[in-house]
This record gives C-alpha cells, structure tokens and sequence, in this order.
C-alpha cells in the first residue's frame, strides 16, 4: 500500500526526515512512535501526498504523488494533527461539503454522513457548530470527515494527542473498529500505550531516522527486558547520589537506567531485584515492578524518553 | 460478484477532478453553505448603500453641481455622472472585502484551505472557486446598485445597463486576482490596513469616479488614468450614458482583461508556494 524507500524530507538547509524505509501492507495498522521533531508529520505529509519529497522513492497504492497526486489523494483519507475543521459550519456541514470534494454525488454524501455521525456518535450534535465541540468531539469528528470517501488506506497524525484520557479512550474504541473492519491504518504518536493498543507494526522514529522496527511484542522482546523494577531514593543531603546508587546495583539487573526522579532496572525478575537491593541496605522510599512498555524500548535505543 | 460490483462502485465514487474547473465546481456547495451563513447581513448592506449614495451623492451634493454635459463627460446631470462611478467603485470595494481578510482566514485562522488541499482538489481549483464566490458577490451588489439607480433615470439605455453589468465583473476580476495573490503569500494581517488606506481609498477618491479626472493636475491625471478603476469607472461611465468610443472600450476592456489574467497566475503561484511546503 505504502512503499518508501530512502525517503527524505528538508526544509531549506534542515533536514526533517534523513532517508527512511518503509513497506506498509493491505489491512494492517502501521505505527510511527517517537518524539515531538521526530519527523512523523512530514513523512506523514508527503505520504498525504500534500507535501513534495526532497528525496529518495515514495509510492503509495503504486503512485508517485508526484505525478498523481490528486488520484492519490481520492483515495485515502487524511486525519492532520492539527484539526482543519470549519468552525464555523456545522458539525453535518463539515462532513457534507468535505464529502462533496471528493466528487460523490450529493444523495451518497448524505447518506454517508448520516452513516459516520452515527460511527464516531455524533448524532446528537449533527446541527452543532464546531466551534462549540470538546476537543474529543472534534477529533472524532475530523475522523469521520476523513473516512467519507472509503479510503484504501486512513493517515491519523497523532490521533490522540491533547485530550484526556477518557477522550482518549472513545477515539482508540472507534479506531479498533476500523481495524476490525479491515481498514488500513497508518497512526502516528509519542505515547507508547497508544503504539501498543493500536499498531501490528511500527517503527521507532528519533532525529529523522528510523531506529527499530517490529510487532510492539517483538520490539520489547528484543530491546527490553520481561519485567522492570523502578526505585526512587528519597533526596538524602548526605546520601548517594543517583549515579552512584546505580553503580551500586549495576550488577542486579541486565542494565541500569538513571532517570532524574528514578532508576530502572532491566531483569527479568523485578521482585526478585527488589528483594536485592534491601538486602544491600538501600532504602527506596518507593518501589514498583512492571513489565517492558515501548517507552523502555526507546529509552534503550536513544538514551531519551518519548514525553519530556 | 454483487460485492465487487460494490467496491466498483465505491471507487468510482471518489476520483480526481478532470480539470480545474470541474475540481472548483465541487467547492459550489462550500461555498453556498459558507454564504447561507453571512447573506443576510451582506443583502441589507447592498440595498441600504446605494440607496444612501444616491441620496448623499447624487440628490444632496449634486443639488450644487450644474448639470453641464461639457464637463461632466457628457452627462447630464451629475446623479447621471456620478452613478456609473458609484457602481464601480462598488465592485472594488466588494472585492477588497472579499479577498483580504477572508483569504487570510482560510490559510492561517480556520485553515479551511488546507482540508480542501487533503483532498483530490488542487490549489488552481481552490483559486478559482473562491473567486467564483467573489464574482458572485460583486455580481449581486453591483446588480442590486443598478437596479436601485435605474428608477432616477440616470441611464441611457437598457443594452448599456446590461452591459455596464458584465462590466463589473470584469472589473470585479481585474481587481480579485492581484489582490487575492497578494493575500495569499501576506503572514500578518497588518498589511491590510495600510491597503485599505494607501490602495484602496485614493482608489476610491481620486480615479474619476466622484468628479472629472480632467480636474485634477495634469501629472495626477495621467497617474489616474494609469489606475485600473479609472479604465473600468471610464468603461462603465460609456455604457450607461451611451456615449461609446470603440477603441477606448478596446482598451478599457483589454487593460481589465490583461490584470485579471496576470492576477490569476500570481494568485496560483503565491497561494502554491504558501500552501505547499
Ligand atoms: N514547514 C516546516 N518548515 C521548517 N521546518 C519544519 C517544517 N515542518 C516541520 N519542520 C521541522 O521538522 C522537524 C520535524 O517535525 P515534524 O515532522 O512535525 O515532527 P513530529 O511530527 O515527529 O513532531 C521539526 O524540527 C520541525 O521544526
Ligand atoms: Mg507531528
């Protein structure tokens, strides 16, 4: 569906994406991770086929958005990070006229729409105006616009990105739909439980490059350990300091990370590290056991974290 | 077979334009909708205008003007002088409105702009159907400015009156482009103001629409002459008054013609260059 490879993005003498490869499949759900500048919403405009490469091979449903642009455009459906709703039109405007932009004749659009409020449950505020939606309604909103033409394949650029968590939770309920249904979907994001939720594949993105790729199972798997113990010390003016604390443990886990309020110890046993660290007379004024997320996956490869 | 025969159809359903102007064609209920929004208050305003020009212009400021066809250009009086300069600059007035500050908003406030690009539809047909609007609206201001005026009798004929119509839009269009291509490429709206006041009130005040440009200095009436709501006030002036120089109307119409043509390439290329990065 989605074919790249060595793809480039720069704006004048900065480079935004630095050649990436990327192949994504009919029905499966493709994930971009990585931070805020990590380059995702320009890959993710040029594969909308609204922004011109800078360099390397783009082909999406076998185009080059180069020459068909537009017939690419027909057919996928787009879901920017920032909203370009109407705000001054209605929430049933805003379908109907986007609706129209894709040449359906006026009876299917309407159709279609009454089809969608109902998908992402904006029913009830079909005479609404946008500007008087919640951010959540908006995003639901601006995903039912972009699923008016039917797409082979649905972009969502940071789908959740500033709304709350039970907001949140409508959107990924709505997105797993999609899934479900078959739909190809290509998200990205910097919050690793959506990655988790919602991507079969994805690449970890950092300064403009691809640094892992994988099943989010898989990624921790290699990346990662099963299980991390996290400890925070308490700020003792006489104590260790963090760097210290962990040469100390070094040896009690695969790898140690110092974080600024906490350190992370990679094993596959967190109970059993805890137990350890007590033995050697360290007192963490809190202690937590989890398993690997994605967030371990990209500490481990950058040495940063995803949300700062 | 009935499910192919489905997603035959929906694939049929979503296709790229085949041209610009099928592609503009597809804004038509944008912009209808945007309008059922806003035409109340713009249909009052373009009947109470003309209405109180006439009244202030032509009855109570033309009361102390003598009504001598050798220095008005042939009219008879000065409501009939003052009529056709008062409906072009109508139509100038309507277009600074329209593609200054609304264009501006449909790339930077609301960005209404950038969903229309999401899709099949191309910057051209972003163009051209938002100046459709445009010429829509000077079409409805200037149609409503003739009517209002015709019962005073300012007009020769009903062929002119017509004709002085279509003119409008010419001018509508000589005007819209350029200034809409200067609008897409603006990143502040500051700007505007001084358009209003350095480009569009000298406009207004001094290209023969209110007085004779033959009264104002002859380096100020050359600059005059020079302006495009002089060819289209001098245009339209001819048409209402019947008085036709052919190949004054030749240059007139060619002067309009050729900015609005020219417009329309810098207006595609500034809204491209904005638009696509
Ligand atoms: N139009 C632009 N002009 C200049 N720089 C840009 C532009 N768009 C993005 N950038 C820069 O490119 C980098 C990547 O941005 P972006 O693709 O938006 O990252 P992400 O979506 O991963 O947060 C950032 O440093 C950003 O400042
Ligand atoms: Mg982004």
């Amino acid at each position: 569906m989605i074919l790249a490879r060595g793809l480039r993005k720069s704006f004048g003498d900065f480079e935004a994406v630095k050649g990436i490869d990327v192949d994504v499949r009919r029905g499966e759900s493709f994930g971009f991770l990585g931070p805020n500048g990590a380059g995702k919403s320009s890959t993710m405009r040029m594969v909308a086929a609204v922004s011109p490469i800078s360099g390397g091979e783009l082909h999406i449903l076998g185009m080059d958005p180069a020459d068909d642009g537009p017939s690419i455009r027909a057919r996928i459906g787009v879901c920017p990070q920032e909203d370009t709703l109407d705000t001054e039109l209605t929430v049933r405007d805003n379908l109907y006229v986007y609706g129209r932009y894709f040449g359906l004749p006026r009876k299917e659009v309407r159709a279609r729409v009454d089809e969608l409020l109902e998908f992402v449950q904006l029913t009830e505020k079909a005479d609404a105006m946008v500007e008087d939606l919640s951010g959540g309604m908006k995003r639901r909103l601006t995903i039912a616009r972009s699923l008016i033409n039917r797409p082979d394949v649905l972009l969502l650029d940071e789908p959740t990105t500033g709304l709350d968590p039970q907001a949140r939770h409508v959107v990924w309920d709505r997105l797993f739909r999609l899934k479900q249904q078959g739909v190809t979907i290509v998200l990205t994001t910097h919050y690793m439980d959506e990655a988790e939720q919602l991507c079969d594949r994805l690449v970890v993105m950092d300064k403009g490059l691809i640094v892992a790729e994988g099943s989010p199972l898989t990624l921790i798997r290699e990346h990662s350990t099963r299980e991390v113990a996290e400890l925070r010390f308490g700020v003792a003016p006489d104590g260790d300091s963090h760097e210290a604390l962990a040469e100390k443990i070094a040896d009690l886990g695969h790898r140690v990370e110092v974080l600024p309020d906490r350190l992370l110890v990679y094993s596959d046993d967190g109970e059993e590290v805890i137990a350890r660290v007590h033995e050697r007379g360290l007192e963490p004024v809190a202690v937590l056991v989890r398993r690997s997320t994605l967030e371990d996956v990209f500490l481990r490869l950058t040495g940063r974290t995803l949300v700062d | 077979m009935a499910l192919d025969q489905r997603a035959d159809d929906q694939r049929a359903g979503s296709t790229a334009p085949t041209s610009t102007i099928a592609g503009a064609a597809r804004l038509f209920d944008y912009w209808a909708i945007a309008y059922r929004r806003t035409w109340k208050g713009s249909a009052i305003s373009s009947f109470v205008t003309p209405l109180l020009y006439v009244l202030a212009m032509g009855v109570l400021l033309g009361g102390f003007i003598k009504g001598d066809p050798t220095r008005l250009e042939g009219a008879t009086s000065y409501l009939a002088f003052v009529a056709p300069g008062m409906v072009a600059a109508q139509a100038m007035t309507t277009v600074f409105g329209e593609v200054t500050y609304p264009v501006m908003g449909m790339i930077k406030w609301h960005k209404a702009y950038f969903g229309m690009t999401a899709t099949p539809l191309s910057v051209p047909a972003v163009v051209l159907a938002h100046l459709g609007f445009v010429l829509f609206r000077v079409g409805t201001t200037c149609a409503v400015f003739l009517l209002v005026m015709a019962p005073f009798g300012v007009f020769a004929s009903v062929t002119g009156v017509v004709a002085a119509f279509f003119v409008q839009l010419l001018i509508g269009l000589a005007f819209a482009t350029p200034i809409y291509a200067f609008s897409a490429g603006l990143k502040d709206e500051s700007a505007f103001s001084l358009v209003f006041r350095l480009g569009m009130m000298p406009l207004f005040l001094f290209s023969g629409a209110f007085f004779p440009i033959t009264n104002l200095d002859p380096w100020m009436a050359a600059l005059a002459r020079a302006t495009p709501l002089w060819h289209g006030v001098d245009l339209t002036r001819m048409l209402t008054l019947d008085r036709l120089d052919w190949s004054m109307v030749a240059v007139h119409v060619a002067y309009l013609a050729v900015l609005a043509l020219a417009g329309w390439f810098w207006a595609v290329r500034r809204l491209s260059r904005r638009m696509i990065s």
